[in-house]
């Protein structure tokens, strides 16, 4: 299966193809569970994401967030003693099938990290362009690329001038977006983001929320966050993940976001959105 | 203003040092820093002192020919050819070791189960601790005639590729066995250099490669071997250090000759500088020979010194890039 053949299933195609899923729906988890070794960290988790949507994943510390995330593309499986059920589906196939490459599922599904992590020893440019040396991607015109991702990560002015400069010279918040045209390059159909701006201030943190509502135009997001305020500020929908002590984390509340935040059904949803614990 | 310029300035520097016992303790440890650099000095000295008649009577020819011919008037002598037999051995040594110990170190870091790389890690340790004797002993009863039959069929299926050529028929005391036995001596230091340098990818750097839809063998050519390289060269010129020194397992395997083998390593006969001294020793005809193996000593001593040298400027470097 090749890239290409990735990037050309559209809406329309998938619907034809997989008719079971919805026109709209990009990427879904079916009654995932997730162990390391014996320990089960996250169970029967039920949840899709629709196109172009932002959906935010909150909840306290040490509840299979982040976890859920990183098997959405599998990246869980590069742990020691990883282990799923359940089924993810990516414009209506399962990414775990055997004949899906899981390269080819983590360039459609890029991933942003807590902590910025440029490559430190290579340009700006050429940390923007990494994605496609690493991968062995082939797209022309790379200075355009450049620009395209720069200017969608709201980077581009800052940068336009210095982009021969090495990547780790930029500021926290800068290298944070940077990341985030890097992932771009390879034209992502989704982007992963675990708590992308729990190291940065409060101004980059705007920047980054800024750049979160433009690319949610093009690209389905998914972000965990501590935040309740970004939660609300930038994402359609909202999962509320929560772990009794010793038993694995469960969806205890999904929806729109407004309806989270604002009529959440369960008690335990309630107290967590207004900060009463966790 | 006026009270300040008046005030005395006390010197604090010296109360950290108000304790006795501390007192005792810095001089003690200052003196035993010192006690090395004062060897260095003193064999520097001394074997400068006896290269300075040796240059005098044979001029830089002493570094420039290669002869040895102490029973002629005036006696000839010229260690050339063992000063680059000495690079030549540790160039195949580097050849053969540095791939494997790169290999051995990518295993450890980012493929084996946590066990079975600690196991690996104490084993390569304990490879260096092999006395250099026993492996010259080792070498020259075992590896002798098993890498005979390697030569051979190199010469035969390769013999186009220069380095391969042998007109001698003789393939015993090769450059390439004594490399082969300093390659054995080099993997375990830079293997457990590169092994080191390797575990300290930042694992931000190795998570961001993974989500960009990169193999284990892009991350490691893009990433984690340009992250380290610094490290793994300084690792490298560690090894190569102690291959151009070591002398007692070559002795056991290479013929000493009094000619410049330039690159026919299955040719038997080559040079060393270490092993010239210690082969010459035991028969030595009078003092000026036992000048001339000094002399040699002082310039097996300064090439070792600048391979260091090179070695700690490297590794430095890199440190201060990294953070």
């Amino acid at each position: 299966m090749s890239t290409a053949e990735f990037e050309s299933v559209d809406v329309l195609e998938s619907e034809i193809t997989t008719p079971a899923a919805a026109a709209t729906t990009e990427l879904e988890a079916r009654n995932v569970s997730v162990w390391f070794g014996q320990r089960k960290v996250l169970e029967g988790v039920n949840m899709s994401f629709p196109k172009n949507s932002v959906t935010a994943l909150i909840g306290p510390s040490g509840c299979g967030k982040s976890t859920f995330i990183r098997t959405l593309n599998r990246l869980h499986e590069l742990l020691p003693g990883a282990a799923l059920a359940g089924e993810i589906l990516y414009e209506g196939r399962d990414i775990y099938s055997r004949d899906v490459d899981p390269v080819h599922i983590r360039l459609a599904i890029g991933m942003v990290f807590q902590k910025p992590n440029p490559f430190p020893s290579m340009t700006i440019r050429g940390n923007v362009l990494s994605g496609l040396k690493l991968s062995g991607m082939k797209r022309s015109n790379h200075d355009d690329i450049v620009e395209e991702t720069l200017t969608a990560a709201g980077l581009w002015t800052e940068v336009k001038d210095r982009l021969d400069r090495a990547g780790g010279e930029l500021s926290g918040g800068q290298q944070q977006r940077l990341v985030i045209a890097r992932a771009l390059a390879v034209q992502p159909h989704v982007l992963l983001m675990d708590e992308p701006c729990s190291a940065l201030d409060p101004a980059s943190t705007l920047k980054i929320e800024e750049t979160i509502r433009q690319l949610s135009k093009e690209v389905t997001i998914i972000i965990v966050t501590h935040n309740m305020q970004q939660a609300v500020r930038v994402a359609d929908n909202t999962a509320f993940f929560l772990a009794a002590e010793n038993e694995p984390g469960r969806v205890i509340e999904q929806g729109a976001t407004t309806e989270i935040f604002g009529n959440p059904q369960d008690e335990r949803t309630l107290d967590y959105v207004n900060g009463r614990f966790g | 203003m006026a009270d300040l310029d008046v005030q005395e300035r006390r010197n604090l520097s010296a109360s950290a040092t108000a304790h006795r016992g501390d007192r005792i303790f810095n001089r003690t440890i200052t003196t035993a820093a010192f006690s090395a650099l004062f060897v260095l000095a003193g064999i520097a000295i001394f074997l400068g002192a006896q290269t300075i008649p040796v240059l005098q009577t044979q001029g830089l020819s002493f570094l420039t020919t290669t002869a040895w011919d102490i029973n002629t008037d005036p006696p000839t002598a010229g260690i050339w050819g063992m000063l680059y037999g000495s690079v030549l051995l540790a160039v195949v040594a580097l050849v053969i070791a540095v791939p494997a110990s790169l290999m051995m170190s990518i295993f450890m870091v980012f493929l084996a189960p946590k066990k079975l790389a600690s196991m690996l890690t104490n084993l390569i340790d304990l490879m260096a601790a092999i006395p250099s004797v026993i492996l010259g002993l080792w070498a020259f009863y075992v590896l002798n005639p098993t890498a005979e039959v390697w030569q051979q069929l190199l010469n035969q299926y390769l013999g186009w590729i220069p380095i391969f050529q042998n007109a001698s028929g003789n393939f015993l005391g090769t450059p390439f066995i004594a490399g082969f036995v300093l390659a054995i001596m080099m993997i375990p230091i830079v293997t457990s250099v590169t092994r080191e340098v390797l575990s300290r990818t930042p694992p931000d750097l190795v998570n961001a490669s993974e989500a960009l839809g990169c193999s284990m063998w892009t991350m490691l050519r893009y990433v984690a071997l340009p992250y380290g390289r610094g490290g793994i060269v300084g690792g490298i010129m560690l090894g190569l250090g102690r291959a151009l020194g070591e002398t007692i397992a070559v002795f056991f395997v290479l013929k000493i000759v009094f000619d410049t083998n330039w690159y026919n390593i299955i040719e038997s006969g080559g040079g060393s500088v270490a092993t010239l001294i210690v082969s010459r020793f035991g028969e030595i005809s009078g003092p000026y020979e036992l000048q001339l193996l000094l002399a040699s000593g002082f310039f097996l001593f300064i090439m070792t010194l600048i391979v260091n040298v090179l070695a700690n400027l490297i590794v430095n470097r890199t440190g201060r890039l990294q953070k």
